[in-house]
């Protein structure tokens, strides 16, 4: 640990919750912040594009990029970043899979623009949309980037060296993933850095009252349900992603009897995070008859979607949904 | 075009039952569609979700998972987890804008050759109607590979 690393950091379609998490970790332990020596970081530094463009290529050691691509920008930012850096680190669930934000694909475009800037009871001059070209009345050409047709995953527009996996990553990873770098280690290519190779179950504290089979009459919905915090969530029908979610984050959610929505995202063995996760939760479900099964699923998961593809629809075999849509940006 | 679509379906059928229905059905010269295309498992119950959207990914137009008849099963609880996850799978393959009718759970018994060829014609001829996937996994690809290029 000798020489800094220049390491740039950048933001996309996000929340800012993964700037948090990374100011977290560095004044976790501010030891680290000595080895770093930041070229980029828009959130909280007065760089501007061009100041990246400037700099030689390769010569940004780390890039960390948050956030899903939603914007032409995006593209643009991701590639510059790429040219200029050794290595791309997809920061956060959005970036890696598409997070949260990556639901908006179960919708397209223009269904959500419609819903914006038309539909919703706060618009303030109906159907007004934004528009790509704007001249103002000093005569100067503004520009807004393109609203892309769907949310993608940063390794969908330019190559990825790793993943740190979270919503977002919790110190703990982000600093082991840190130190992983500075110790000069180079894990494969595609390696999620941070976080564990093994189920979140195996370092959840509520594993110990987990039985070997676990079948529930009932799934039951976090916000009217009771639950004991001591006990395993699954056997008290709450969908708990831990047996199909990457672990590393010590179990924060049911460490505090929340259950796990999949933010780690998938194990290396998975070929579709969400399939892997139905094919679970179904699992638990105990009836034998259609009409019982139908019940049970209706009142407990009325979204199955949105419980099994919370952070990866835009990396999932389907990416989006298929219905009616035009084909063409 | 004037050639007609033909719609491409892939069942995954159980080896006790479904597919022995399936075998029988050809040794008994029944006609049926050439349309599916079968893969063989031990059990329904080993059918994962992610294979059924793996198939719609490679291009199937619909898919079939068949196994024995309930309380018939092989090993005796596989079908019931085949049933949990199927219905569970409907639900969500019509949230991906995946039509109803592309998708369907039986239960074939090994001497049922005639229920295999009727569930065959009927999925075919729904599927016809119903036309190619309203948007083709080659289609998003293009567009992703169009996302790319942006400068």
């Amino acid at each position: 640990m000798s020489k800094k690393v220049r390491v740039a950091l950048y933001w996309m379609a996000s929340c800012g919750g993964c700037e948090e998490a990374q100011v977290d970790a560095i004044t976790d332990e501010l030891s680290v912040i000595d080895y770093l020596d930041i070229v980029f970081w828009p959130v909280a530094m007065d760089f501007k594009k061009e100041d990246v463009e400037k700099l030689p290529d390769q010569s940004i050691d780390v890039a960390l990029i948050n956030g899903g691509v939603r914007l032409s920008e995006h593209v643009e930012m991701a590639k510059l970043l790429r040219r200029k850096s050794k290595i791309v680190i997809a920061y956060g669930s959005c970036s890696s899979w598409g997070g949260i934000p990556g639901l908006a694909n179960l919708y397209q475009k223009e269904e959500i623009l419609s819903r914006v800037y038309s539909e919703v009871p706060t618009v303030a001059e109906e159907g007004r949309r934004p528009q790509r070209k704007y001249v103002t009345e000093e005569g100067v050409e503004l520009e807004l980037p393109e609203f892309l047709p769907m949310l993608l995953p940063l390794n969908a527009v330019i190559e990825v060296d790793y993943y740190i996996p979270g919503c977002p990553p919790s110190p703990e990873t982000t600093l082991k993933a840190l130190k992983t770098l500075l110790s000069g280690e180079t894990p494969p290519r595609g390696s999620v850095l941070g976080a564990s190779s093994r189920a979140l179950c195996e370092e959840c504290p509520l594993n110990k009252t987990k039985p070997d089979k676990v079948l529930v009459k009932e799934i039951k919905r976090v916000y009217n349900a009771k639950i004991d915090p001591e006990k395993c969530l699954l056997i008290q029908g709450i969908p708990c992603l831990g047996p199909v979610t990457r672990g590393g984050c010590e179990a924060l959610c049911p460490r505090v009897a929340m259950p796990c929505i999949g933010c780690y995202g998938p194990l290396d063995r998975h070929i579709d995070y969400g399939g892997k996760a139905l094919s679970f939760i179904a699992s638990i479900i105990d009836a034998r008859s259609e009409d019982e099964i139908k019940k049970i699923i209706d009142t407990g998961i009325p979204d199955p979607a949105g419980l099994v593809y919370k952070f990866t629809l835009p990396a999932s075999r389907f990416r989006m949904n298929l219905r009616k849509w035009g084909g063409s940006r | 075009m004037t050639e007609e679509y033909e719609p491409k379906i892939l069942m995954i059928a159980c080896n006790w039952c479904s597919y022995a229905a399936v075998d029988l059905a050809g040794t008994s010269r029944m006609r049926s569609p050439h349309n599916i295309r079968i893969i063989r498992v031990m059990c329904s119950g080993r059918v994962d979700p992610q294979m059924v959207l793996e198939a719609f990914v490679n291009g199937a137009d619909g898919v079939i998972v068949a196994g024995c008849r309930l309380g018939d099963c092989h090993y005796i609880e596989g079908n019931y987890k085949t049933l949990r996850r199927m219905a569970l799978l409907k639900k969500l393959l019509e949230q991906l804008g995946v039509e109803p009718e592309r998708f369907r759970l039986e239960w074939i018994s090994a001497a049922d050759a005639k229920k295999y060829v009727e569930v065959a014609n009927d999925m075919v001829e729904k599927l016809k109607k119903l036309g190619p996937l309203r948007i083709s996994f080659e289609e998003i690809s293009k567009l992703i590979e169009e996302v790319k290029h942006i400068e």
